[in-house]
C-alpha cells in the first residue's frame, strides 16, 4: 500500500518536474504541493496524463494558518476512479494573493471556490461567478478565519414596529466562554503563571 | 404581425417552497416556459458547523454531524470517526463494525425512502410518501432502541459505537428486514411503470459520465450514467469487504435511471442488513463494541463507579478530551445522497484544527444550472427531487 503510493508520489514528481514543490505520503495518503501560479498546469497534467488520470473532482477547501508567512492553504482533492487512488493537491496563498480558477479544468469546482472565497476571503482570479454563497446577503469579513470570533459580529431579529428583520451588534447575556481544558503537563504550549523566570 | 421583443421573465422559487425540499432559494430565468438559467441561493440553513468543530473536543464535535444531512445521521458520523480512527490508529473491534454497518444500511433506507417518495410527490403522487414514512417510523424506532433518539444518534464515536445493542433488537431488525421488501415491491408497483412518473422523469436531466466525474457527482448520480463507483466496493472501509451486495448501475443518467437505481439499492441495503444481523447473531459476532483503548474511549458507568483508573480516564475525557496527534486525513463513506468526505486536520491539541466537510448534496445542488437549462419549468421540481438534496448537509 505505502509502496504504490510512493510510487504514485515519483510518477507525479517525474511527470510534473519542478512544479511540485514537495510531495509527502502520511496516513495512506499522497499530498502534492505547488505554487498558486502553477495549479492550472498540475491539475491539468493530472487529469490528463494517460498515467495520472485524476478526472474526477472531489472537493476544494480552505485552511487558515494565520502565524505562517503565506496565511492561507487551498486543498484540493481528486481522485482517480480507475485505479482507485486519490490525491490531494495544496497551494499557499498569502492575505490578498490570487490563486487562479479552476473551474476551466474541473466544473464542479465553481461552488466550492465560491466557498472559500466566502469564509476565508481568497479571491480566485478568472473565476466566472465569484459571489459569497453561504453568509448572508450583505454580510461582511470572513467567518472560518481564525481571526473572526466564533459569536460573529452582527445578530438579527424581528423587529415588530419597524416590520421588518434588523441587524444589531451581537449581544451576549454571558461573554462565550473557552475553557482551556489542555493539560499543562503534556504538551500544551504555553507558561504558566509564575514559571515564566523557569521557562526562560 | 410584426414580431415583438420578448423580454426574459425572473422568477423567484422559494425559500419557502415544497418542491424545494427545505430552504432554496432559486432565481430562474424563463423564456416563456424554458428555464433558461437557473441559479440556487444557498446558506439560509448555514450554521457554522465547520466552525464551531474547531471551537470543540472531537467527541463533542460528534453531534454536530447527526444534524448535516439529518435523513440520515448516523452515516455522517461515520466518516468523522473514520477520519479520527485513521489519525489515531484505533482498530474497531468487529461487532462494532457490524453494529456500524447495519446503522449505515438502516441511514441508506430511511434516505432513500424519504427521496424516492417525495420525488413521486413532486410529480403529483401521494400515496408513496404515506406508505414509506410508515416503514421510516419503524427504522427511526430502531435508531431509538440503540441509541436513546430517534434522529440525532451521537451513537458512532472514534473507536467503535457508543454502546451494544440487544439481541431482541437484533432479531427485530431480522423480521422487519422480511417483510420490508413488500413494502418496496408496492411503492415499485405504484410508481416503476407509472405512464405519469414516467413522463415526468424519463429523458429528463441526462448527463455523460464525464460530466458527472469532472462536477464532483457521487452516489446515485454518478451511477445513474453507468459508473460502477460505490466506495462500500472501490474503497471497502469496516466489514463491507465480506458482505455480498451488488451495486446497481444506470444506463441513461437521467431521473427515472436514480429512481430505480435507489429502489435497488433499498433491496441491496435489506440484504447487508440481513447479513448483518446473521453475524451478529452467532457466536464469532459477540464481543465488545469499541475499542478497549482507555486514553480514547470512556468507561462504561459501572466501571467508572467501581475502578479509580476508569475514573480518572472518565474525568479527563469529558473534560480535556483526547489529543489527537498532528497529520491530515480525508475519510469518505459511501453515504445515502454519495461520497460523503471529512477533510481532518489536527494539530496534536484536544480540539480539530480545521473540519471541512464536503456534503455529496453541494455538489449536485451546483449542477442545477446545468442540469435545468433548456428543459421546462415543471421540470425543476422533478430535477431537485431526484438530486436528494437536504439542506443540512448544503449549508452546514
Amino acid at each position: 500500500m505505502t509502496q504504490a503510493l510512493t510510487d504514485l508520489g515519483r510518477l507525479i514528481t517525474a511527470r510534473l518536474g519542478d512544479k511540485v514543490a514537495d510531495v509527502t505520503v502520511a496516513f495512506g495518503e499522497v499530498t502534492v504541493s505547488c505554487a498558486p501560479a502553477d495549479i492550472v498546469a498540475v491539475l491539468t497534467v493530472l487529469r490528463d496524463d494517460p498515467d495520472l488520470r485524476f478526472c474526477y473532482f472531489i472537493d476544494v477547501s480552505g485552511a487558515d494558518y494565520p502565524e505562517r508567512d503565506k496565511r492561507f492553504d487551498v486543498v484540493y482533492h481528486l481522485a482517480d476512479p480507475y485505479k482507485v487512488r486519490r490525491l490531494r493537491v495544496k497551494v499557499r496563498a498569502g492575505e490578498g494573493e490570487d490563486v487562479p480558477t479552476v473551474t476551466a479544468i474541473y466544473p464542479g469546482a465553481n461552488w466550492y471556490e465560491r466557498e472559500v472565497f466566502d469564509l476565508y476571503g481568497v479571491v480566485f482570479a478568472g473565476h466566472p461567478d465569484l459571489r459569497r454563497i453561504l453568509t448572508d446577503y450583505g454580510f461582511s469579513g470572513h467567518p472560518l478565519r481564525k481571526d473572526f470570533p466564533l459569536t460573529g459580529h452582527v445578530e438579527v431579529r424581528y423587529d415588530d414596529e419597524l416590520k421588518r428583520v434588523v441587524y444589531e451588534p451581537v449581544k451576549l447575556a454571558q461573554e462565550f466562554r473557552q475553557f482551556d481544558y489542555l493539560s499543562p503537563w503534556e504538551g500544551g504550549d504555553y507558561v504558566l503563571p509564575g514559571d515564566e523566570k523557569a521557562k526562560s | 404581425m410584426t414580431e415583438a421583443s420578448v423580454r426574459n421573465f425572473s422568477m423567484n422559487l422559494g425559500p419557502q417552497h415544497p418542491a424545494a425540499h427545505g430552504v432554496l432559494r432559486l432565481v430562474v430565468e424563463l423564456d416563456g416556459e424554458v428555464v433558461t438559467r437557473a441559479d440556487p441561493h444557498i446558506g439560509l440553513l448555514h450554521r457554522g458547523t465547520e466552525k464551531l468543530i474547531e471551537y470543540k473536543t472531537y467527541a463533542q464535535a460528534v453531534p454536530y454531524f447527526d444534524r448535516l444531512d439529518y435523513v440520515a445521521p448516523m452515516n455522517q458520523e461515520h466518516a468523522f470517526c473514520l477520519a479520527t480512527e485513521r489519525l489515531l490508529g484505533l482498530e474497531v473491534p468487529r461487532r462494532g463494525q457490524l453494529i456500524r454497518v447495519l446503522y449505515s444500511e438502516i441511514g441508506r433506507l430511511l434516505s432513500h425512502l424519504l427521496n424516492v417518495t417525495t420525488q413521486a410527490l413532486d410529480c403529483g403522487a401521494l400515496t408513496p410518501p404515506l406508505w414509506g414514512f410508515e416503514e421510516r417510523e419503524k427504522l427511526m424506532v430502531f435508531y431509538e432502541r440503540a441509541c436513546g433518539a430517534r434522529l440525532h444518534a451521537n451513537y458512532v464515536r472514534p473507536g467503535g459505537v457508543h454502546q451494544d445493542i440487544a439481541q431482541k433488537l437484533i432479531d427485530d431488525i431480522g423480521h422487519f428486514c422480511d417483510t420490508h421488501p413488500r413494502v418496496l415491491d408496492d411503492i415499485e408497483g405504484l410508481l416503476t411503470d407509472n405512464r405519469i412518473f414516467k413522463q415526468r422523469n424519463v429523458d429528463i436531466a441526462k448527463f455523460s459520465q464525464e460530466d458527472a466525474l469532472a462536477r464532483g457527482f457521487s452516489g446515485v448520480m454518478l451511477r445513474s450514467t453507468g459508473a460502477a463507483w460505490d466506495l462500500r466496493r472501490a474503497e471497502p472501509y469496516e466489514c463491507y469487504n465480506e458482505m455480498e451486495f451488488a451495486v446497481p448501475v444506470g444506463k441513461n443518467g437521467d431521473n427515472y435511471d436514480r429512481y430505480v437505481i435507489r429502489m435497488e439499492e433499498m433491496r441491496q441495503a435489506v440484504k447487508i442488513m440481513k447479513q448483518c444481523v446473521d453475524k451478529l447473531s452467532r457466536a464469532d459476532g459477540a464481543g465488545p463494541v469499541s475499542s478497549a483503548n482507555g486514553k480514547v474511549v470512556p468507561p462504561t458507568r459501572s466501571e467508572m463507579k467501581r475502578s479509580m483508573e476508569a475514573l480518572i480516564h472518565h474525568f479527563k475525557l469529558y473534560s480535556e478530551g483526547y489529543k489527537v496527534p498532528a497529520g491530515e486525513v480525508y475519510a469518505a463513506v459511501e453515504a445515502p445522497k454519495g461520497e460523503f468526505g471529512v477533510y481532518l486536520v489536527a494539530d496534536g491539541t484536544n480540539k480539530p484544527y480545521r473540519c471541512k466537510i464536503r456534503a455529496p448534496g453541494y455538489a449536485h445542488l451546483a449542477a442545477l444550472d446545468f442540469l435545468c437549462r433548456g428543459h421546462m419549468l415543471a421540470d425543476i421540481s422533478a430535477v431537485i427531487g431526484s438530486l436528494d438534496v437536504v439542506f443540512g448537509e448544503i449549508d452546514r
